[in-house]
């Protein structure tokens, strides 16, 4: 808004002042510091956070502001944050009071979708209800379409929820979740669903230097740090780990954290009889992440 | 006849906003919540039908309002309420009770004298409901 155009305006509302009071700055700032790399979600996120803000400022003048539709899909390969972005967007779209409640419902299949003719109406709607007032969070939501079989009961679901995402907008936003191709796939079998949901939002794999500082970070919370040489080991690990099947971004790099932890613990159990430190307690040595499989020195560790 | 029973019985009839506030301070106090149906709405008769199970794991009460409105769909030409109850110690109670909807037409209660041993008198109030079999009684 430029200065003319402040003036003219008779009654004027400040965005600034608006949105301090929301509180939805300190998530922001808190998904900026939390989250590595992402930068087109976080965008998305920040794009989101200002309409329903300036949707807020609107409403206060007295103009139409029709709530947006905010369900979402998230794709991206597995371990790139779908689900703490998810849990970060109840609360973001909770302090802009685009939901009421601000919890997260998350539901995969299994929660869903019944096993006898009947009893998945029942078991979606409990779902549903439960959901009200926050965030529903689909895992893997292409399972519930399956296509090679017309008579699975997924498709029951599927409409139970596209009912209820089109009658009951302002009480909750949906969010679905998976790998980008069977995604697509199953937007292509599901139409409705793509014109439903608003927000594509695609999540990039993490670089290297991404895990690096995922894994710090990971360490740093559950009070480990690395040493030199096992920062250089693990930095190591990283493209080794990629260069593997099944890799799974962030997740590989928290469960190879995870048994270097075991290797760490072991050692200081073999070392015995030295005082334990602070020190030793805390670090990750270079030999507790160099034992790793994926370096290829020893396929039993 | 408008039959008066539970909390705010005495006021005009909830609203919907009304219920869900109600529900919500409910559900924020951890209560559970349950709607019920009958046809016969004898003060005495404390044995209505359950709809679905109690609700005591949502977050709001929207999901509440949902029943209820699948309930008003099937029975809406009957009583329905909704209670809370409250299951913590010292409680293990009902907290709070009202009616959410009532037939179109309520037919009211008679009185009934008997004539007992003697010149003794016995009354009871009857439904005029009740007259009619179940399931015809409000249509």
């Amino acid at each position: 808004m430029n200065d003319a155009a402040r003036d003219t305006a008779a009654p004027t509302v400040s965005l600034a002042a608006e949105y301090a009071a929301s509180g939805v700055g300190p998530v922001l700032q808190q998904l900026d510091d939390e989250l590595v790399g992402l930068a087109p979600v976080k965008q998305r996120i920040r794009e989101i956070a200002a309409l329903l803000l300036v949707d807020r400022v609107r409403a206060k003048f007295g103009l139409a502001s029709e709530p947006p539709t905010l369900h979402m899909s998230f794709t991206g390969n597995p371990g790139t944050g779908k689900t703490t972005v998810a849990r970060r967007m109840a609360e973001i779209l909770f302090k802009l009071g685009y939901v009421r409640r601000g919890h997260l419902v998350a539901v995969t299949r299994d929660d869903l979708v019944g096993q006898y003719i009947g009893h998945t109406a029942p078991k979606t709607k409990e779902v549903l209800k439960k959901a009200m007032g926050g965030v529903l969070f689909i895992d893997e939501a292409y399972y519930l379409y399956r296509q090679e079989n017309e008579r699975d009961y997924g498709q029951e679901s599927i409409e139970i929820l596209l009912q209820v995402m089109e009658n009951n907008r302002d009480d909750l936003v949906v969010i679905l979740a998976g790998y980008a191709d069977k995604m697509d796939q199953f937007f292509r079998s599901n139409p409705g669903f793509r014109s439903r949901v608003a927000h594509h939002i695609d999540f990039p794999d993490y670089t290297d230097a991404n895990l690096l500082e995922i894994g710090e970070k990971m360490l740093a919370g559950l009070s480990y740090r690395l040493s030199e040489s096992a920062r250089a080991a693990l930095t190591q690990y990283i493209p080794a780990r990629r260069a593997q099947p099944l890799f799974a971004n962030a997740r590989s790099i928290r469960n190879a954290l995870d048994r270097a932890r075991l290797r760490q613990a072991n050692r200081l159990f073999s070392e015995g009889d030295q005082a334990l430190t602070l020190e030793r307690l805390t670090t990750i040595e270079e030999a507790d992440i160099r034992a790793s499989r994926v370096f290829g020195q020893s396929p039993g560790a | 006849m408008r039959v008066t029973q539970g909390c705010f019985s005495f006021l005009p009839d909830l609203t919907d906003d009304d219920i869900l506030t109600q529900v919500q301070y409910a559900l924020e106090k951890g209560w559970a919540v349950n709607l019920e149906f009958t046809d016969d709405p004898h003060p005495r008769n404390t044995y209505w039908e359950m709809w679905g199970l109690p609700m005591f794991d949502l977050h709001d009460a929207k999901g509440v309002l949902m029943e209820l409105e699948a309930c008003r769909k099937l029975h809406g030409d009957k009583y329905i309420r909704l209670s809370a109850f409250d299951s913590s110690h010292g409680w293990e109670s009902v907290r709070i009770s009202f009616l959410v909807n009532r037939p179109p037409h309520e037919d009211g209660f008679r009185l009934e004298r008997i004539a007992g041993p003697g010149r003794t008198q016995r009354y009871e109030i009857r439904g005029y409901g009740l007259d009619r079999p179940e399931g015809a009684r409000y249509r």
